[in-house]
């Protein structure tokens, strides 16, 4: 079966088309384009323009890239939420049209599960992990129990991605910062305490940052900041995955999220991976950033589970929480 | 000295050992090597020294904990009574209904037994209860402290709903029957209390 995905939650449009091939991902083609704020953070109505002007060109190169034709698609997904609604509904419209157009069945997925689901479908050896799950957005900690994607632990204010960006701009280092303070964290060399902030599995970031950027007013080192910053935040990260590990016994981590691109990040969870004797996944940089095939590839399984959605079951849902999804594709 | 590690936790190793002649339960803060000594040592010592007095005060307050033999702030480690019941995780979904109710109103009175006096446990989650003797013991008191904000007793109780809703997705209703002995047991105000803990669930994303 070949699945074309729609993913538009935020700054990133993206078109994947995927086959399955004995239960596991393959990726035929899959382009993201990425709306960047002239300033500040994403303004969710300038993101679905840019959206809506890329999105028809995406899917014809989609297809192209993928070497196949229209009529070889036999199913269209989009995400349907968590995000921002402007966005959400630019690329739900799309698949729509594309699947009224292909007279083809639609399905509409969930963002935070379709990230777990592409490290499943894509990464040799992951089965059953924990989703260490860190974006702009997001910040969740997700497992599969008793027949749903459950978050064992969450962000009680803002996602590590949003924490790192307010950052950032407050210190002028421009959108998206991450890159930037991973940089900069390398030149640091002197710890500056910061609140570790964890409460049960769950973490706070917003009194971390106040106290970040007061350290910047106060003319402490940037470099020293950015430092402090991305060991405090990171073991946090680090410490609620590994009791969420505890938790549900599972012996697999998998990380996902743009923030999994984080070298740092990567090292913490695999040094606590390799203690507890746990296996370590990260997927490809494509798949682990927002972008369409994972979307396509959980459409499938949803679609091949037996689950059918018309038109008008279609609407998004910028609140679409992990755990509102019947999990009818695994045993 | 025979160890046994019972429990491999995510801060710590629970180990059954002997001291002076009892059979006991070592709380061992393990060094985490993902993150740096700065941090690393500093938790250590904070939780370790905290989680000793909040296991001791609870108890003057008629809440059943470990009893305390040992603390060793350097190593971090908590000597304590070992409590030879079942973990409520294990045991709750397999219960009757009208002894799952009893037990949920047991642990509601025991929170509200800690809050009177502004303990805040800070991991209430059923793996963190062992009944004994028909009493429900807390154990791990690593993320507590001691705060009065009607917040931080929201955020407690919070931490149990959740525990609830993901590891006994069954029987969530129960909490309900905490939040009944809790009401019962607790001193200050406890719709402020019930209140907090809509406003932190209204305050989760995309809820």
């Amino acid at each position: 079966m070949i699945c074309l995905g729609i993913e538009g939650t935020a700054h990133s449009i993206g078109v994947g088309i995927i086959k399955d091939v004995k239960g596991s991902c393959r990726i035929l083609s899959n382009l993201i384009k990425a709306y960047q704020p002239e300033k500040g953070g994403i303004h969710p109505r300038e993101a679905a323009n840019h959206h809506a002007t890329y999105i028809a060109d995406l899917i014809h190169d989609s297809v192209q890239t993928a070497d196949i034709d229209f009529a070889d698609i036999d199913l269209l997904s989009f995400s349907q939420g968590p995000g921002l609604g402007p966005c959400l509904r630019t690329a739900a419209t799309a698949a729509r049209a594309l699947a009224l157009t292909l007279e083809k069945p639609l399905m509409g997925v969930n963002h935070c599960v379709a990230h777990l689901e592409i490290g499943r479908g894509t990464v040799t050896g992951c089965t059953d992990p924990v989703l260490l799950y860190v974006s702009g957005a997001n910040t969740q900690v997700i497992a599969f129990a008793e027949g749903k994607y459950r978050v064992f632990g969450e962000t009680l204010d803002v996602g590590i991605g949003n924490c790192l960006d307010k950052f950032g701009r407050t210190c002028g280092l421009g959108f998206p910062c991450g890159p930037k303070i991973e940089e900069l964290a390398k030149q640091g060399t002197h710890y500056l305490p910061l609140p570790y902030s964890i409460k049960g599995m769950d973490i706070a970031f917003s009194g971390l940052l106040t106290c970040a950027e007061n350290y910047v007013k106060n003319r402490a080192q940037m470099e020293d900041v950015c430092y402090s910053m991305q060991e405090t935040t990171f073991a946090m990260l680090t410490e609620v995955t590994e009791r969420a590990m505890a938790h549900t016994e599972k012996q697999e981590i998998l990380l996902g999220g743009g923030v999994a691109s984080n070298r740092r990040l990567r090292e913490m969870i695999e040094t606590m991976a390799r203690d507890r004797g746990a296996k370590f996944f990260v997927p490809a940089r494509a798949v682990c950033v927002d972008n369409g095939a994972m979307i396509a590839w959980l459409g499938f399984l949803m679609y091949n589970s037996g689950l059918r959605m018309s038109i008008d079951d279609s609407v998004i849902n910028q609140r679409f929480r992990t755990d509102m999804v019947e999990v009818t594709w695994r045993g | 000295m025979d160890e046994k590690i019972l429990y491999r936790g995510a801060e710590a190793e629970i180990c059954l050992s002997k001291y002076m002649g009892r059979t006991v339960v070592q709380k061992k803060r393990v060094k985490k090597v993902y993150r740096i000594k700065d941090i690393d040592t500093q938790l250590i010592a904070s939780r370790t020294k905290e989680e000793a007095k909040l296991i001791a005060e609870s108890r003057s307050y008629g809440v059943s904990v470990p009893l305390l033999y040992d603390v060793d702030l350097a190593k971090g480690i908590i000597t304590m009574e070992y409590l030879a019941g079942d973990r409520v995780k294990d045991i709750l979904n397999s219960l009757k209904d009208a002894e799952r109710k009893q037990l949920c109103l047991k642990i509601g009175e025991s929170i509200a037994r800690l809050h009177n006096h502004d303990i805040i446990h800070g991991d209430i989650t059923t793996s963190n209860m062992i009944l004994l003797d028909d009493r429900v013991h807390f154990i791990d008191f690593g993320l507590g402290c001691k705060n009065s904000e009607t917040e931080a007793k929201g955020v407690d109780l919070h931490v149990l709903m959740e525990a609830f809703e993901s590891t006994h997705s069954k029987y969530a209703q129960c909490f309900s029957y905490v939040i009944e002995g809790y009401k019962k047991q607790f001193s200050g105000d406890a719709s402020a209390v019930m209140k907090k803990i809509e406003d932190i669930i209204q305050r989760g994303r995309y809820r």
